[in-house]
């Protein structure tokens, strides 16, 4: 290549989306570039002139304008702008004007489609906002740790094991008894070094096959064999075994390319187990189902919170494994239910059974299955209309405080916003529940719905779950036909908005201030959330989570097409940034938070984030022209 | 700087006149078309001028001893500057290189030995600066070494008026009033060399000493200087020595 372009090239293939971009494309876009100086201040394009170029920041800083002048971005080294201009019709949409001394390259239109035409990881990052998110959140699916955990792990007992000579129905007995699907087969003596082993005894030992369930009913029943056949008669003298060292995806493949089920894990020459191909699988699919039977074989708080390290490890491995947040969300919320479940499990042990039925009510994350590593405790009681307070509330109210404080002890801290059962507001019979919804929904204000919105996600995690039925009946029933309830809650969901993006080191905001760090909940899926209930509450679904709330609205004609993707897209960005920082904290010894600062943000990370933030900005605006205030109260 | 001999100067005016007398005299026909397409006059407003921002590599500083081992070029406006148009050459010196030069420079002599006299580039390098006004950080290189390596092969050297970008800087650096003060307190005088008056201006440091490279550079400085000490109306002759 041409050493004079090397200035160029190597300064455009550290920034994306060059820096994906084959040499011979780098070459061509530094062989046809062409340079211009602008002075702070300078217009560089300005609003309907024709434009030809894509413009490439080489130093110095941008900000991008909408048509109403309003800032739409703020850019600095190695920063492209001008892409959504070519895209549609080579018109500026967006002015852009130098706030630094700037040097630029502009890339010709020609060569601009040739990248977009061989280049889909350019063309989609060039594209607008939905096949960046979509291919982000594609891409977090990737690879897990299927590749480097230990089959060793999945081993749980010893083998069962029966000499040569046994019959097979003795055979079969200890495989029933032992509750196991699969029995080695040895021999004493070692023919081959192969497989021999030595016992705790000293006593050499060969193994000389596996009987599984199926080869009793192939080998023996089928061939009508007599049930005091020797088992070592009948063994298959194919062993196909793997080593407890080699990787589950090892054993995985070694399972599929042999056509078997089971496979005997070695240490050495030594059995030390069986997995079956369903332990794989059961590994891959619930990777929290061993701490939530642990949570259920705890018989006091203390071994409760004890477990509270577990949590924090199944979710960074979760975060590590590539699972989306829809996976992580579901899997500690279930994780926080059984904690809440075995507590009033416990609860109900000390103080005796319940002296009216009761539904022990979850709301917001845990009732949407979203939860993080960092949440509180947001929980109500609905008590049977049987429910006499002077004869019943002091167990209610011992039960609520039992669990409480034990949540607390597990790390689920007590909710600010005193959302609890402890409250003898949120510990009602039913019919006093339907009454507080009926009220907000008829008589609301975005004042007083801004402490009981979260009451609009609810779900019963204990007891009679008709009672929360009833409840989200209700809703579903009066909500759709409320514009002045529907129009408060809009409201809420506007009062907090995501930031502009990030410049530089910095967080930046619409008015073009800077900031050190942005909490992205309260700035990225608490609004998505808040938001999405909206629509949801509108078409009557009784969906909790989020992304099924968005099913449930793609269904009806209440959103654009295409539109609940969008935001289901961004949704998982904003999640998956989320949790992977506080996985970072965790890794790091940090308490993890919901803060994320611009210098631990990867690049392409925040030209998805700030795609992601530009959705719900425009889902924002279209919620305040979607659920006015209806006239004839807008003047009260 | 010491190596510098004073030359006779050519005042601004008589570019235009020079230029015309040269014409009918010029016996090669590369310098007669080069002298046929002259420059625009002296009055035309910098926005609307062709140029062409023009960078040499040679083994020295004086033209007599020291031959011309790299050229490069980049066609440009005050608006663009043309990747694509660039041109850059290595060419043979009469002499051999001697070991300083290559280090500083970058060239080697596998790639010195392969290249072609300067005398096989001389019409293609004339065409690329006919009619364009030629941008140079520090003429008291590129105009001597370019004339006298013209006339040792075609028997008639080439002058013409250039933009220095130097010269730009120094203006506003060194003989300014507040210069002139600075000097007085014992301060070093502003650096006007191609890398530190780019920063002044924000433009990003680029590898040194390659003659396109150089070019590329000198060509963004005057962009800069420009938008920054005059307007695209500025007469050219405000700016060309």
């Amino acid at each position: 290549m041409d050493v004079e372009l090397l200035e160029i090239r190597q300064h455009m293939g550290q920034f994306p989306p060059f820096d994906g971009l084959s040499d011979e494309l780098l070459d061509e876009i530094a062989s046809r570039v062409e340079v211009s100086y602008f002075k702070t201040g300078a217009d560089i394009l300005t609003l309907n002139e024709t434009m030809t170029d894509l413009c490439y920041i080489r130093s110095g800083a941008v900000e991008v304008y909408r048509r109403q002048g309003e800032l739409y971005n703020r850019l600095g080294e190695g920063d492209i702008f001008g892409h959504f201009n070519l895209l549609r019709n080579q018109k500026v949409r967006f002015p852009a004007k130098a706030i630094e001394d700037t040097l630029l390259y502009f890339i010709p239109l020609d060569v601009f489609q040739k990248l977009c035409e061989e280049d889909d990881h350019f063309a989609d990052f060039v594209e607008l906002e939905r096949p960046r998110l979509e291919t982000a959140a594609e891409q977090q699916k990737k690879a897990n740790d299927m590749m480097v955990t230990r089959i060793r792990k999945l081993v749980t007992r010893y083998p069962v094991m029966v000499e040569e000579s046994t019959t097979v129905q003795q055979a079969a007995q200890q495989v029933s008894q032992s509750q196991a699907s699969a029995v080695l087969v040895l021999k004493e003596g070692s023919t081959h070094p192969r497989y021999s082993f030595q016992d705790s005894e000293g006593r050499t030992w060969q193994v000389c096959g596996i009987l599984t369930d199926s080869d009793f009913r192939t080998r023996v029943v089928a061939e009508g064999l007599s049930p005091q056949t020797p088992a070592g008669d009948v063994v298959s003298p194919r062993l196909i075994t793997i080593q407890s060292d080699a990787s589950i995806y090892e054993a995985m493949l070694t399972m599929l390319r042999n056509n078997v089920h089971h496979l005997p894990v070695l240490y050495r020459q030594r059995p030390v187990g069986v997995v079956h191909l369903s332990d794989i699988i059961r590994y891959e699919t619930h990777s929290g189902l061993y701490l939530v039977s642990n949570i259920f074989h705890q018989s006091n708080v203390e071994g409760l919170s004890r477990l509270a390290p577990d949590v924090r490890a199944a979710f960074v491995r979760m975060v590590q494994e590539g699972a989306n947040s829809q996976m992580v969300g579901s899997a500690l919320s279930t994780i926080g239910r059984s904690f809440t479940r075995r507590l009033l499990e416990l609860a109900e042990e000390t103080l005796g059974p319940p002296p009216v039925d009761y539904c022990f009510m979850v709301n917001g994350s845990m009732a949407r299955n979203e939860q993080s590593i960092v949440t509180d405790q947001d929980n109500a009681l609905i008590l049977s209309d049987d429910f006499i307070p002077e004869a019943h509330d002091a167990y209610f109210k011992a039960l609520a405080t039992f669990v409480s404080d034990g949540l607390d002890a597990c790390g689920y801290t007590y909710c600010k916003g005193d959302v609890m059962a402890t409250n003898t507001q949120w510990r009602q019979p039913l019919s006093v529940w339907k009454s507080y919804f009926t009220d907000w929904i008829a008589n609301p204000t975005p004042e007083r719905l801004l402490h009981s919105s979260i009451f609009f996600d609810l779900d019963s995690l204990y007891g009679e779950d008709l009672f929360v039925e009833a409840l989200q009946d209700l809703i579903a029933e009066q909500a759709p036909k409320s514009p002045l309830f529907l129009a408060a809650m809009a409201r809420n969901a506007l009062n907090r908005t995501p930031p502009l993006g990030f410049f530089r080191t910095f967080v930046m905001e619409k008015d073009g201030k800077h900031n050190n760090s942005i909490n992205l909940k309260r700035r990225g899926t608490a609004p998505m959330v808040d938001l999405i209930r909206v629509h949801a509450l509108a078409c009557g679904s009784k969906a909790q989570n989020t992304f099924q709330r968005l099913e449930a609205i793609a269904d009806t004609q209440l959103l654009a097409t295409g539109m609940s993707d969008k935001l289901s897209y961004a949704f998982e960005f904003m999640c998956m940034s989320r949790l992977r920082h506080q996985m970072i904290d965790l890794q790091e010894d940090r308490l993890p938070d919901n803060n994320i600062e611009p210098e631990n943000v990867a690049d392409s990370e925040r030209h998805t984030l700030k795609d992601a933030f530009q959705v719900l900005s425009n889902a924002q605006k279209f919620l305040k022209f979607r659920y006015p205030i209806p006239s004839n109260r807008a003047g009260r | 700087m010491t190596l510098i001999r004073p030359r006779r100067k050519i005042s601004q005016a008589d570019w235009a006149a020079y230029m015309q007398k040269r014409e009918p005299l010029a016996k090669d026909p590369a310098i007669q078309r080069f002298f046929a397409t002259p420059p625009p006059s002296l009055d035309t407003p910098i926005g609307e001028v062709p140029m062409v921002a023009l960078d040499m590599e040679t083994t020295g500083l004086d033209e007599r001893r020291h031959a011309i081992v790299s050229v490069g070029l980049v066609p440009f406006t005050l608006n663009r500057i043309k990747m694509a148009e660039r041109r850059y050459w290595v060419v043979k010196p009469p002499r051999p290189l001697d070991e300083a030069s290559i280090t500083f420079h970058h060239i080697t002599h596998s790639e010195i030995a392969h290249a072609p006299d300067l005398e096989a580039i001389i019409d293609s390098l004339l065409a690329e600066l006919a009619g364009k006004i030629v941008v140079v950080h520090f003429r008291h290189i590129e105009r001597p070494f370019l004339n006298a390596a013209i006339k040792a092969r075609r028997g008639e050297g080439v002058m013409f008026p250039m933009i220095d970008t130097m010269s730009l800087e120094a203006r506003l650096h060194r003989q300014k009033l507040w210069a002139r003060f600075r000097r007085w307190l014992g301060r070093p005088p502003v650096s006007i060399r191609l890398d530190a008056s780019r920063r002044r201006y924000g433009l990003p440091s680029y590898q040194g000493h390659h003659a396109l490279v150089d070019a590329l550079a000198t060509a963004e400085l005057l962009q800069a200087q420009i938008a920054t000490h005059y307007e695209p109306s500025t007469p050219l002759g405000a700016l060309w020595s």
